[in-house]
């Protein structure tokens, strides 16, 4: 049992560095604030739902999982806010070379 | 596999801080400062000192930004001048020599193999539990060297005269930073209903765990003061005029209670800043529950900035 909850953490942990990784490589490449927002949307959304969800058989009681969890829920909700006012910024300034 | 993680975090320290140094754009600088702050955080606590890493996210990284935005800001129009502007050879050969030397002698300092570094570590553990704290790191900040944290308080206090000390003569005692307008049903102003309720309760809690786990009322400060910067830039809480005499009651009240305990120490345990047998718990919760309205008050109000208009608009 304890081995399999020690596979999905290593399954779900490296999952989610994958998405980190694909974020950061798509702010490096992409063109644009819009596109370098949508990259890293990906990496702190999934990426880091992943990684929480793959600590979650590891954390010490329920009180340490509902941590995680309320860890991820607030990254959700300042990411989405900041995306949203750096996306804002970036309109009024208009395009930029 | 663990020394791989360190020695990655050694080397990702190193590159970040000479990004910093050598970045020449002011905000890219800032930007690679806060990295860094946030790195360091996970060093401290790969070194297990989860006390110094908290303070190193909340004040290093976080509060340390935020001032050097704002800085930056105010310098942005000059900016272009001055970077165009190249100091000469002697000049360079010069701060290379000094930070050179400064880098060396450091470098001998900490990695000369002297054997064993003094430490009082085991002092520390023999005698904590007269304090009745369960966290060595606060027992040693509020009662071993009591006078260090109480000196920190009043620099706090110190560097918030010096921000004020930047507003020009006609606001002086007005209101500090541009009355922020964000749109009342805009995303900004969503977060900044939302997210208070959560920060003072985690805020609270990083300050009261720290009697017995890795916490207090600096970081906790912080996180407070953050709210209330949050709320002030969503436009939903303006900056009070700092000349308000309830406003500086409160800045100094901290502070008053650690001095007012400190000097009954000289009457009741024969020395400033001692407590008397028993007392020493209750007596540092005062002190700790006094000391964190005012530090979060302070820490917001140099976040704030300089006063730049009148009470009344």
């Amino acid at each position: 049992m304890s081995a399999a909850l020690d596979l999905f953490t290593v399954v779900a942990v490296a999952a989610g560095a994958f998405f980190f990784l694909a974020g950061t490589v798509g702010l490096l490449r992409f063109p644009d604030v819009f596109t370098h927002l949508h990259a890293l949307s990906k990496a702190d959304n999934l990426g880091l739902g992943l990684v929480v969800l793959g600590l979650l058989p590891q954390a010490n009681g329920l009180l340490a999982g509902l941590k995680l969890v309320a860890i991820w829920l607030l990254a959700l909700l300042v990411g989405a806010v900041v995306s949203q006012l750096i996306a804002r910024a970036a309109r009024r300034a208009g395009p930029r070379a | 596999m663990i020394d791989a993680l360190n020695a990655g975090i050694a080397l990702l320290l190193l590159g970040l801080a000479i990004w910093t140094i050598v970045a020449r754009d002011t905000f890219a600088a800032i930007v690679g400062y806060v990295a860094y702050g946030l790195l360091l955080t996970l060093a401290w606590v790969a070194l297990g000192g989860v006390d110094v890493a908290l303070t190193e996210a909340a004040i290093g990284g976080g509060l340390t930004g935020v001032l050097l935005l704002r800085a930056a800001a105010q310098l942005r129009r000059t900016e272009a001048a001055s970077n165009a502007e190249r100091p000469g050879l002697p000049m360079r050969l010069a701060a290379a020599i000094v930070a050179g030397g400064v880098a060396v002698a450091l470098a001998i300092v900490v990695l000369a193999p002297a054997g064993p570094a003094p430490t009082l570590v085991p002092e520390v553990a023999a005698n904590i539990a007269a304090t009745g704290v369960g966290n060595p790191i606060t027992a040693v900040l509020l009662a071993f060297r009591a006078i260090d944290t109480l000196l920190e308080a009043i620099v706090l206090l110190f560097a918030l005269i010096g921000v004020w000390s930047l507003a020009p003569d006609r606001v002086w005692g007005g209101r500090p930073g541009p009355r922020y307008r964000a749109d009342p049903d805009g995303t900004l102003a969503y977060l900044a209903r939302l997210l208070p309720p959560i920060g003072i309760i985690v805020g609270v809690y990083i300050f009261w765990i720290g009697a017995d786990a890795p916490g207090g009322k600096f970081q906790g400060a912080t996180i407070l003061a953050a709210m209330w910067l949050l709320a002030m830039m969503a436009g939903l809480a303006d900056a009070p005029p700092v000349g308000r005499r309830r406003l500086r009651a409160a800045l100094v009240a901290g502070p008053v209670v650690f001095i007012a305990v400190g000097a009954a120490g000289v009457a009741t345990a024969g020395a400033f800043l001692a407590y008397p047998e028993g007392l020493a718990k209750p007596l540092i919760l005062v002190i700790e529950w006094a000391l964190l309205p005012s530090l979060a008050l302070t820490l917001g109000l140099i976040m704030a900035g300089a006063p730049q208009r009148p009470e009344d608009r």
